[in-house]
């Protein structure tokens, strides 16, 4: 037996030393870098995970089974250890109107404790990274990519004004809470958590220490994601985990319920060769800034915004069992390339093979039949609607 | 009757001048949940270390080859239409195909059950 393809973020390609697709800085042939230990390490393999290289640290891709875990979060409560991703806090005069020229959100208007998803800009409009800012009084609390988070720094540390300071949080580790138990076992921990609703963020307090709770996450669920001081991140994961509504759960399922929520995950769907316009994440440009631009890549992603982009990120739903992966190419009825596939697997709820990836616009309707070719062989697939999972947000005042 | 396994975890089970082959449960702990498996047609000629299945799981897509060379006699339907089989009972109803041994000496290379647990120890 031979393992050939894998795929999402727990890809074994990493374990042996390929770059992540995900760092462009890194080139081919890099040298695997000493890996780093999360800071609830020891918490993880005393649960069981097993551990594999990711963003240069061990990490936990699951504890009793993938599928397991993604079906506990889907109906009770999931516990992730997101403490590689990079938290960073952006300070100094006239930090939003600086930080509004890497990336195209509307920061000064951003009002405060409300998260933003925003997109890190190369001068070609093309995607460095995916993100979260949020405003906290004066200044900018803003999450990463793990993968990528060196390079962001670098990268904003160049062109952010003098005066305008990024640091980065190292002393931070980051948890997710996810599903649709998350509320009631936090606000039974961190009381006043549960009055948060979806994009609220605020600070708590638990057993004298001082967190940042916010109301999102990267599965579709309702959800809390919570940054702690890491010398307590055990004993906090601990409280949350001694519920029995709440299990660990690796980056496996992390990836599956990702895909099922339509979320694009960044170095796969997203990269330096893709806009925002192309990723469908238009959503993440407001008006004001369609209007003024001023962000990188403006007179190209504005012009897209106008005309269409030549190509689209879409889902894709496949005819029978055999999961199609990252890299698998799209046809059209004549069998020209017409695309590529840049995330698919196995839904554990809907159980059947999904994917998401890019097709010519002309092709990116819904319904739209196209062939996907992997190692020689073809599958009947059609775009889908995302997300393939309906999302279960916590609105306020929202029925739903 | 006598096991033999080799270093890509296929398991060859042999009865007569019949084959039955699987993958070792250290194979399918290491895949985690299967989702899907594709098993060989009967009449097929398989030569020895040729691509004979395709078993999936969650996360990764692999090629189950065959140990030795013959002509399928059976492929296991049972884990094409309930993958998960494969987790339940790797080195029991989880088989993939069975083959007619064309050349029995084929399997003198293998691993017998005790050296092939103690090398997987080793991994």
């Amino acid at each position: 037996m031979n393992r050939e393809t894998h795929n999402g973020p727990t890809d074994e390609t990493q374990a042996r030393g390929t770059p992540y697709s995900g760092d462009p800085s890194r080139g081919e042939g890099a040298r695997p870098e000493p890996l780093d230990k999360l800071p609830l390490d020891a918490w993880h393999r005393a649960r069981g995970a097993r551990m594999v290289p990711f963003a240069g640290y061990e990490m936990p891709v699951q504890y009793e089974g993938i599928i397991a875990e993604h079906l506990w979060t889907r109906e009770n409560a999931g516990l992730f250890d997101v403490s590689h991703m990079g938290q960073l806090l952006v300070h100094g005069r006239g930090v939003d109107s600086a930080l509004e020229g890497l990336m195209p959100a509307d920061f000064q208007a951003a009002a405060d404790m409300k998260p933003k998803y925003s997109l890190l800009l190369d001068q070609e409009g093309g995607i460095l990274d995916d993100l979260m800012a949020t405003r906290r009084g004066d200044d900018f609390y803003v999450v990463v990519n793990g993968a990528t988070k060196h390079g962001d720094i670098a990268y904003m540390e160049r062109l952010l004004p003098e005066g305008v300071i990024v640091d980065h949080m190292k002393e931070q580790a980051l948890l997710a809470l996810q599903g649709p138990r998350a509320a009631e076992v936090l606000e039974q921990i961190v009381p006043g958590t549960s009055d948060l609703a979806f994009m609220e963020a605020g600070p708590f307090h638990w057993n004298g220490r001082a967190l940042w709770i916010s109301r999102s996450g990267y599965t579709g669920e309702d959800g809390f994601e919570i940054s702690v001081p890491a010398i307590v991140a055990a004993e906090l994961a601990d409280a949350i985990a001694a519920n029995p509504l709440v299990k660990p759960i690796g980056l496996g399922a992390r990836d599956s319920l990702r895909l099922e929520a339509g979320l694009p995950l960044y170095g796969h769907d997203l990269d330096d060769r893709t806009t925002p316009v192309m990723a469908g994440l238009t959503f993440a440009i407001n008006k004001r800034r369609r209007v003024d631009g001023g962000f990188p890549g403006a007179m190209r992603i504005l012009a897209e915004l106008e005309n269409g982009p030549i190509e689209k990120r879409v889902g894709f739903d496949i005819d029978g069992r055999q999961p199609v992966r990252e890299g698998a190419l799209v046809l059209d009825g004549e069998g020209n390339e017409v695309g590529k596939v840049t995330s698919g697997g196995f839904s554990p709820s809907l159980q059947r093979p999904i994917a998401m990836g890019y097709v010519a616009t002309a092709l990116a309707e819904p319904g739209t039949a196209l062939k996907l070719e992997q190692r020689g062989k073809l599958f009947d697939a059609r775009v889908a609607q995302m997300p393939f999972v309906p999302h279960r947000y916590y609105r306020k005042g929202a029925a739903a | 009757m006598s096991v033999y396994f080799t270093k890509e975890h296929e398991w060859v089970r042999v009865d007569g001048d019949t084959a039955t082959v699987g993958i070792s449960d250290h194979a399918q702990e290491q895949l985690g949940d299967i989702v899907f498996a594709e098993v060989p047609e009967t009449g097929k000629r398989l030569t020895k270390g040729q691509e004979a299945a395709v078993v999936e799981s969650v996360k990764a897509a692999s090629d189950v080859y065959s140990p030795v060379s013959g002509e399928v006699l059976d492929g296991n339907s049972k884990v094409a239409d309930d993958p998960s089989i494969v987790n339940s009972d790797p080195e029991g109803e989880g088989w993939f195909f069975k083959l007619k041994l064309d050349n029995p000496s084929e399997l003198d290379g293998l691993m017998d059950e005790n050296a092939y647990r103690e090398w997987v120890k080793t991994l």
